[in-house]
């Protein structure tokens, strides 16, 4: 296609209804400038001769012709966009996590990771959650705020957070032992990591007056509590 | 058991349905058996059947249909918002709403509010106790 232009030209016919233009065949021709073009090619409009195509490399008859005809599937080209944050959910908000080992635990979020993912610390200290990741849809987000701008969460992405991959051992007699000494300890620069991104929260978090608490409590559901009429 | 509260103009009344729900509105005037005109500073007059409307202690001095500047001069003088916000069944409405507007932490910090209460009653409770008995 030609170069496209910067800015979209308006049409130099606008419509007066749809279906009829303001100007006339004739007008148009002259507000076009083909009168224009026409002398400055002496009368005639300017006529281009097909370019020459550049002639394609021979093609070999193919070797093998299939016995039926198979459909090739149509071509995908979709791209998944990136899971939209809810606007409720902003770094330092307190929230609810709905499913898992820390159910009903409230955490604070720090930042969403480039897979969607929510990175959320407890602080470990108040209330046994770590640095991890959670899903945005099993959480709900209290409109409490922790001031945040004292923790540095640059470093942590998808790759902090996946599996070690352990090497396969051979052997049975070797198996067994395995099993019983593989306790799969937490390496000492992930505690580092942990300390050092709750130091700053934890100092916010003993300034409010029973803040504290109300991270190391769990949320229930209690009688009488209808969720659709709650305001978190 | 007479009644003590009357349809009447200038009666208040509270919304109980609909989308004026807990607004309160004076009567002023009566279009049937079922309807009243009702007004309010802040709403457009208009008609309101007798089944929406609960009504209250307050009474307001005003003619049938009054102008919106007269019907606010009486309400102000007849001083009908401080009445109903001190009346007990104003503050149980400002309660409510209250507590229905608490956050997850609002709701935590009344729950240990409430437990401290509680184990200070007990503490004077058993104090007591603990005097008579001896």
């Amino acid at each position: 296609m030609a170069a496209k232009r910067k800015t979209p030209v308006k049409t130099r016919n606008p419509d007066l209804i749809r279906g009829v233009g303001k100007y006339s065949r004739s007008k148009m021709y002259h507000k076009r400038g083909l009168w224009a073009i026409k002398a400055k090619n002496g009368g005639v409009f300017p006529r281009h001769d097909p370019q020459p195509k550049a002639s394609a490399a021979a093609e070999k008859p193919p070797k093998f012709y299939p016995a039926d005809d198979v459909k090739k599937p149509l071509l995908n080209k979709r791209k998944p966009k990136p899971t939209k944050l809810r606007a409720s959910i902003t770094p330092g908000t307190v929230l609810i996590l709905l499913a898992g080992r820390f159910m009903g635990k409230r955490a604070v979020f720090l930042k969403q990771l480039s897979s969607g993912l929510l990175l959320v610390t407890g602080p470990f200290k108040i209330n046994g959650v770590p640095l991890r990741r959670v899903n945005q849809s099993y959480v709900i987000a209290t409109s409490t705020k922790i001031d945040i701008s004292g923790v540095d969460v640059d470093k942590f992405d998808d790759k902090y957070f996946t599996k070690e991959v352990l090497k396969k051992k051979k052997g049975e007699g070797e198996f067994f032992e395995a099993e019983k000494e593989d306790k799969k300890k937490l390496p000492e620069d992930k505690k580092e990591d942990q300390k050092a991104v709750d130091a700053s929260l934890i100092k916010f978090i003993e300034g409010v007056p029973d803040l504290k608490a109300y991270l190391a409590a769990r949320f229930s559901l209690k009688s009488g509590m209808k969720p659709h009429e709650l305001v978190f | 058991m007479p009644f003590k509260r009357y349809v009447e103009i200038g009666r208040v009344a509270l919304v109980n349905y609909g989308k004026d729900h807990g607004k309160l509105v004076v009567i002023v005037d009566v279009v049937d058996q079922n309807r009243a005109l009702v007004d309010a500073p802040d709403m457009v007059r208009s008609q309101m059947n007798f089944k929406r409307l609960t009504l209250t202690d307050i009474k307001i001095d005003i003619n049938k249909v009054p102008k919106k500047k007269t019907l606010i001069d009486a309400m102000e003088k007849a001083d009908v918002k401080n009445k109903w916000e001190n009346s007990s069944w104003g503050r149980k409405l400002i309660v409510q709403k209250r507590r229905a507007s608490l956050d997850d932490f609002g709701r935590f910090k009344l729950m240990l509010a409430k437990i401290k209460k509680a184990g200070i009653v007990r503490q004077e409770l058993a104090k007591l106790k603990k005097e008579t008995s001896a």
